[in-house]
């Protein structure tokens, strides 16, 4: 038995493996031994990813469709005619329509430089990452205080006193090393308290659970505030210091009182005094968590902006058991890799097609896009034509809102591409499909893990490919030598790619050996709180009054507005993941799938008796974009006004036999509306209703 | 009892499964068998405060197993040197004796094999030195494995300091 160092792949954590390999077969996946945050632990998923690899239902082949779209009817092609024939067909589209008809959308990845390469030596700027339909207005809300992505900031559990979750379910929606951390500082006395409308496995572990109003966060932020700032509970050297717009804020909340947020909540003022004041106890080290997935609200970016500016009062940001500011190799005088969009690319002068970075979408980030407004692009060709998508490892059929107005869109495409490891509906849908091989089978770009300590890791390939599969970055630079613009993409092996990442580092290859990794850092950095903040904002301050807000014409404290009751035998739909699947990716994975073959659908107590609606029974559940069945789940541990289900299920792909049909698809519920500011679509704004069958 | 056990400690278990999985996928098993099993009862209220119990179950290695003598043919036997009840797989008819004769369900049906499987405490990683592949797996640490005598003092430690936390607010 050999072990080979590696990143899982099950979901997008990338925590560091040890794959057992006997006989170019996996045996057995445990977390690295030599992570001192990992040793040997691994999720369910994680374990699950030796019954991937030998899956008979993975795409064994690259395919072209021969039928109509979504008929199911492919034939199999050899690697070099599929990539000439997207090759020929991408031609034609920029030809007759520009370079910029063509688009682009991943779910962010260690290869993500090479895709956005890609684009832009291709001539177009509409690449697109998932990241809006998941976080995109917790990204603006972050850049609109501190001048940081979300994606630079993260939580200190280990040395946290108070841990205030809104919604974040950390021990289902399961990341190794924080829930490591979060479980070592519940048992040394960390107080946990869960704010959710939903009682999840993490708020039978909270100190304090809360049961709050669908989609009246905001009213709970906004009294905490009046309370932190009316009792001076608040961090004030801190916050004289670091935070812009403070007074304004102080004025701004003076209405929102507890007695006012309990009306609207449901959360007695009492408590949330009593909140307000245990978390200042705490201070600095206390986390109001800002959220993981933030696409739930029209309101959402508001949301995220307030819970941020909870820890700016409490002083938290950046101060041990409190939020900080990721490091990378930079911060400790080091290179750090090199990526393939470092080179001189052309520039592009066509705007976006989605709007992100012009006067239409000014706020959402255009590194990432605003992929739900794909669909309306392609459909309405506004500003101009879409013609050509290439999707590798995402689904957004799937994962942007309204599945039957997403079929319609991408119905229109001269062409459809996908590369994905088995059928996503999207492949499904697609005219050519690019079978890759998995995680286990393949190495990727190296990682680089910024963080307190920031560190190096690398995916290695384990065993050798099952079926005619290829890695994603051998796919894109095949492709884009049939594009002329091959010289982008100066590699031909793995060790080319690895090797062009490290120059100049001072690192190789060798000194991954043993362990699998690379640690930059032997000492925790923070930087110094009363002088060292390094705020990329305009002002260098927390801004309260946000320049990147106001000067875009939106208000920094939008007054709230009051969320209305679903009408009868209605209700509002919330959705949220389970500790067994990945988003769209696991729900056909046999033993993640034995663990839940199916979602259900939560619904309260006493709704359910005057629906007629018993456990277990299958229930209709209709929104104004679709219908689907699935068995109800009835309970007490859901608000009255919602019901649940996870996202990820109802299936349409055949080919898929274990997951097809099984529950019902929250995409096909769900409207397509956003948050215009922040940029995530509003996945939890429709009303469904639910009728016994 | 085996000389060894594994302990779980419930307030740490999130009900993840990886145990489970982890167990299946080290057993070779597809879907089907669960040699080890988390079972949730509740969530109920207690306090006001919304706790569920997400218990381990797997084989609790008798002292005076009845699914050894029920083996018509000797393939389960228990260990001599630390008392570990395993199957020979080789021996295994498949007869499901053992399956009928357990109070507990500790031995599985394997259908795909034909055989019965259970926990063995991962027999071969022990005796190289590791911990059962459950144990291993664990996010949490709520699993411990190790000489039974040598019962894990967390739950004495949390005990104790939840009695003098509590002595302390009166």
């Amino acid at each position: 038995m050999q072990s080979v160092h590696s990143i899982c792949l099950m979901c997008s954590v990338r925590c560091p493996i040890q794959v057992m390999v006997d006989n170019d077969n996996v045996k057995l996946i445990e977390g690295n031994p030599h992570d001192p945050g990992i040793k040997g632990s691994i999720c369910p998923k994680g374990a699950a990813g030796v019954c991937l690899l030998n899956d008979q239902e993975r795409l064994k082949k690259p395919l072209i469709r021969t039928g109509p779209r979504g008929s199911g009817q492919w034939r199999e092609a050899t690697w070099d005619e599929a990539l000439d024939y997207v090759a020929t067909k991408l031609k034609e589209i920029k030809e007759k329509y520009g370079a910029h008809s063509i688009a682009y959308t991943e779910r962010s990845q260690l290869n993500s430089h090479i895709s956005k390469t890609f684009m832009r030596a291709l001539g177009s700027p509409n690449y697109f990452s998932h990241d809006s339909c998941c976080k995109g207005s917790l990204n603006t809300a972050f850049r609109s205080l501190t001048g940081y992505t979300d994606s630079s900031v993260s939580v200190d559990l280990a040395k946290a006193k108070h841990i205030i979750l809104f919604g974040r379910n950390y021990f289902e929606s399961i990341e190794l090393k924080m829930v490591k951390q979060l479980t070592s500082a519940l048992e040394n006395g960390t107080k946990l308290t869960y704010i959710d409308p939903r009682v999840t496995v993490t708020a039978t572990k909270a100190d304090k659970f809360l049961m709050i109003r669908p989609g009246t966060d905001l009213a709970l932020s906004y009294a905490l505030m009046h309370v932190i700032i009316n009792e001076e509970l608040y961090d004030k050297d801190y916050v004289k210091r670091w935070v812009l717009g403070f007074e304004e804020l102080k004025q701004f909340v003076g209405k929102y009182t507890p007695q006012w947020a309990e009306e609207q909540t449901g959360i007695p003022a009492k408590e949330i005094i009593s909140l307000a004041r245990q978390a200042s106890a705490a201070k600095p080290a206390v986390i109001f968590h800002y959220g993981y997935r933030s696409a739930h609200y029209t309101n959402e970016v508001y949301v995220r902006r307030a819970l941020i500016m909870l820890n700016a009062l409490m002083g938290s940001i950046e101060a041990p058991g409190g939020i900080f500011f990721k490091k990378n190799a930079k911060d400790f005088g080091k290179k750090p890799l090199n990526k393939l969009t470092d080179q001189q690319l052309p520039d592009i002068k066509v705007p976006r097609c989605d709007g992100a970075g012009t006067a239409k979408l000014p706020t959402p980030d255009p590194a990432h896009g605003v992929v739900q407004m794909l669909p309306q692009v392609i459909l309405s060709e506004d500003p101009y034509p879409v013609k050509g998508l290439i999707v590798w490892r995402h689904d957004p059929m799937l994962s942007i809102p309204d599945y039957e107005n997403n079929k319609r869109a991408f119905e229109k495409l001269d062409l459809l591409v996908t590369i994905d490891i088995q059928f996503s509906e999207t492949a499904w849908y697609s005219d050519v499909v690019l079978p890759e091989s998995i995680y286990l089978e393949r190495g990727d770009s190296i990682q680089e893990n910024s963080g307190l300590k920031p560190s190096l890791y690398i995916r290695k390939p384990a065993v050798t490919p099952r079926y005619d599969t290829k890695p994603g970055w051998e796919i894109i630079k095949k492709l884009a030598d049939r594009l002329d613009i091959g010289h982008y993409f100066p590699y031909q092996t793995l060790e080319d790619l690895w090797n062009y990442q490290l120059q100049g580092t001072g690192l190789t290859l060798d000194d991954f050996a043993g362990k699998g990794f690379v640690t930059l850092a032997d000492e925790p950095l923070y930087w110094n709180r009363e002088d060292g903040i390094q705020f990329k904002t305009p002002s260098g301050k927390i801004e309260f009054v946000s320049s990147l807000l106001e000067e875009n014409g939106y208000p920094s404290f939008p007054e709230y507005e009051t969320v209305q009751p679903p009408a009868e035998g209605h209700f509002r739909l919330l959705i949220g993941r389970s500790i067994a699947h990945t988003h769209v990716s696991t729900q056909n994975n046999p033993l993640l799938n034995e663990l839940m073959p199916e979602n259900l659908l939560w619904i309260n107590t006493k709704k359910a008796e005057k629906l007629g609606i018993k456990n277990g029974q299958t229930v209709q559940i209709s929104s104004s974009r679709g219908r689907d069945t699935i068995k109800a789940h009835v309970t007490d541990l859901i608000h009255p006004e919602a019901v649940f289900m996870v996202h990820g299920f109802g299936r349409r792909v055949k080919a898929l036999t274990r997951c097809y049909n099984k529950g019902a698809s929250d995409t096909l519920l769900q409207e397509n509306i956003s948050d215009m500011i922040g940029g995530s679509p509003a996945l939890q704004h429709v009303h469904v209703k639910v009728q016994a069958i | 009892m085996s000389a060894y056990a594994i302990f779980q400690d419930e307030s740490r278990c999130i009900s993840c499964r990886s145990c489970q999985v982890q167990c299946k996928i080290n057993k070779g098993l597809s879907v089907g068998p669960k040699p080890n099993q988390i079972i949730e009862v509740g969530p109920v209220d207690r306090n006001g405060r919304p706790k569920a119990n997400f218990v381990f179950l797997s084989c609790f290695h008798c002292a005076d197993p009845w699914c050894v003598p029920a083996c018509p043919n000797k393939a389960i036997q228990k260990r001599d040197i630390d008392g570990v009840i395993f199957i020979n797989q080789n021996r295994c008819a498949g007869c499901k004796s053992c399956i009928m004769a357990c109070p507990w369900s500790a031995p599985q049906w394997d259908g795909q094999k034909g055989k019965a499987v259970k926990c063995d405490l991962c027999l071969e990683r022990i005796d190289a030195g590791l911990k059962p592949a459950c144990v291993t797996a664990c996010p949490t640490n709520a699993l411990t494995f190790g000489p039974a005598d040598n019962v894990p003092e967390t739950k004495r430690i949390r005990f104790a300091r939840e009695v003098v936390s509590g002595q302390d607010m009166h």
